[in-house]
């Protein structure tokens, strides 16, 4: 395959998918518009974004609002549904017509899902899960992602067009919503293909909610048994956070995996992380390594969680939890 | 059902080493295993055929050293196993890699699904499993946690961060699957026994030309380039140990956890 300059040049722009469910605009979509306003300014190009579904005129102009001079809306209720093809086979459509240089979508399942069919479609490149993007003197893209469960951070450049990058949540800042900025609605004709898939059945059986938490109280293999996870929560509960677990408690069936932080979990990016008893193995911190403060309890000094941890206590975490709970109390009824 | 299963040869994480200084990934320390992932895709494509019948072929693209990881997934309970091996094939990102593994797929002739892990340790994208389905003109469903239901029709649990979504889909169709979709199994010794004594097909470029264009295999046929590589180290953290438990260390720490959260 052959990639032209003279046709690389036809590409120009930036456009952000706007990933919406039941209606709300998920948040990595403003992080998105907010990177993308500054990559669009570098380049001296438009900033735009697709967003599907029905009943969104608001929500377009909320986009508009974080940064877009442009949205392309699809009214439709097929788009209600996360209906793969259809949101594929419309948003490849208006790629090819807009060509815009740089295309992105949130690195939600949503995103690494339908990102990645679109990719291919276009026959273009696609970064997964970047944390950060850049230009470069030539006005390629750099996208910056971890990579070997965390370790690596490879820089990746896109010889294609457009530039695909799947974004991951938290990490790009929004910009502070500005009802004075002006942009165009504008609307779109769907053109429906066959779905082929049935959803049937939506559930959200656990309340938890981690990837979102801004306390995350964590426990590991120092735990000695299932009910102690009991100790943690009162933690998290009193300042309003959530328990976490290493994977070795979620593999014993002590708690769901929904609360598993790690590679194989959740990755977090709680303003504290406090983590009991957790050794910290690369897959363990691959999850948590982006907390804003780091609090490690652990008996043993020699582990790898103390290394990247901002506070860490060589202790008993039967000892120190209690401790910490009580001692916040009495601040709380002091102050 | 004829099931496909693409698997992945790759590093044992906990024993790569990473250079911070010299941003240099070291594999050769570390053993090559099957991405662990892909045990799930490999067991749930085995319970499948278990069920109602069928075949289950594994596929993977690498170098001829990755056939070792091919009897371990004949030991597990595939059928018949095909590297994709070759010079060509080599510096491939996803496109490229799902690419070759289409047109491999199609030279095997008709399927009915196609079963992969959700990602690999190492490459981390997730994106091989639905590009491959694009590639094939099929519909897919990523991050499987269930499967409800195989039949006439496939009916599948999504976990979507949270939110689960039951979804059904006929045949051809290729899922991702979750770890919490079974627990794999471990092949017995007279598995591993009979998997060393079987046939592992390996096919080169030119037995896929045929089929495929060779300009879209490898690093011709990738639009993406890793142009460096950054190994952070843990700076910016303040790494401040206490080795006590006392009261005066109990106190700074709730000073902290307060201060963070803004007071009260």
């Amino acid at each position: 395959m052959r990639y032209q300059k003279s046709s690389l040049n036809d590409y120009s722009g930036v456009m952000v998918f706007a990933e919406q469910k039941m209606g709300e605009i998920h948040p990595v979509s403003y992080e998105m518009l907010g990177k993308g306003r500054e990559l669009a300014d570098c380049l001296g190009v438009q900033l735009s974004s697709v967003l599907l579904g029905s009943r969104m005129e608001k929500k377009a102009q909320e986009l508009i609002y974080y940064g877009a001079d442009d949205v392309f809306w699809y009214d439709h209720t097929v788009f209600d549904e996360l209906d793969l093809l259809n949101y594929k086979h419309n948003i490849v459509r208006l790629v090819r017509e807009v060509k815009p240089e740089i295309f992105l979508l949130g690195a939600t399942r949503w995103g690494r899902s339908l990102g990645p069919r679109i990719a291919v479609a276009l026959n273009t490149g696609l970064t997964a899960d970047c944390t950060d993007l850049e230009i470069d003197q030539d006005g390629n893209l750099i996208q910056i992602r971890p990579a070997f469960s965390g370790n690596v951070l490879a820089h990746i450049k896109t010889k294609a067009r457009p530039q695909m990058a799947t974004v991951r949540y938290k990490v790009m800042r929004c910009l502070s919503r500005d009802v004075g900025r002006r942009g165009e609605i504008i609307r779109r004709e769907a053109e429906l293909v066959p779905s082929l898939l049935t959803v049937s059945q939506k559930e959200r059986p656990s309340e938890v909610n981690i990837a979102e938490a801004e306390v995350i109280v964590s426990g590991g293999a120092g735990l000695r048994k299932a009910a102690d996870f009991s100790l943690l929560a009162d933690l998290a509960e009193l300042l309003g956070g959530v328990t976490g677990s290493s994977r070795l408690p979620v593999d014993n069936g002590w708690i769901g995996r929904e609360h598993q932080v790690g590679f194989s979990g959740h990755t977090v990016k709680p303003k504290i992380y406090i983590a009991c008893g957790i050794s910290g193995s690369p897959q363990h911190l691959a999850g948590m390594r982006q907390s804003d403060v780091i609090i490690a309890v652990n008996s043993d000094p020699s582990a790898p969680i103390f290394k990247v941890a901002d506070y860490g206590i060589v202790g008993d975490l039967y000892e120190v939890i209690p401790k910490l709970i009580a001692k916040i109390k009495t601040r709380r009824q002091n102050s | 059902m004829r099931t496909i299963v693409p698997i992945k040869q790759v590093p044992d994480m906990r024993q790569v080493r990473f250079d911070t200084e010299k941003g240099v990934v070291d594999r050769s320390s570390a053993d090559a295993e099957i991405n662990p992932f892909d045990l799930n895709a490999l067991e749930a494509a085995v319970q499948i055929r278990k069920s109602l019948g069928g075949t289950v072929t594994a596929i993977s693209m690498g170098p001829r050293q990755a056939e070792s990881t091919l009897r371990d997934a004949l030991a597990r309970g595939a059928d018949s196993a095909i590297l994709l091996a070759d010079e060509a094939f080599a510096g491939a990102d996803t496109l490229a890699t799902s690419y070759t593994l289409a047109y491999a797929i199609k030279k095997l002739g008709d399927f009915d699904l196609i079963v992969c892990g959700e990602k690999t340790v190492d490459g981390d994208t997730g994106q091989v499993g639905p590009e491959l389905a694009e590639h094939l003109g099929i519909p897919h469903m990523a991050y499987v946690s269930k499967i409800e239901k195989v039949g006439e029709k496939l009916e599948v649990v999504r976990d979507m961060e949270g939110e689960f979504y039951t979804v059904e889909s006929g045949f051809p169709v290729l899922i991702t699957v979750t770890k919490d979709v079974n627990t794999p199994r471990l092949p017995t010794f007279r598995d591993k026994v009979n998997a060393r004594k079987a046939k592992v097909e390996i096919w080169n470029a030119k037995d896929l030309s045929s089929v495929a264009d060779a300009g879209r295999f490898g690093a011709a046929g990738s639009p993406t380039r890793v142009h460096r590589v950054i190994i952070p180290s843990e700076e910016g953290r303040k790494g401040q140990v206490f080795r006590d438990t006392g009261d005066k260390t109990i106190n700074e720490l709730v000073t902290t956890i307060l201060q963070c959260l803004g007071g009260t």
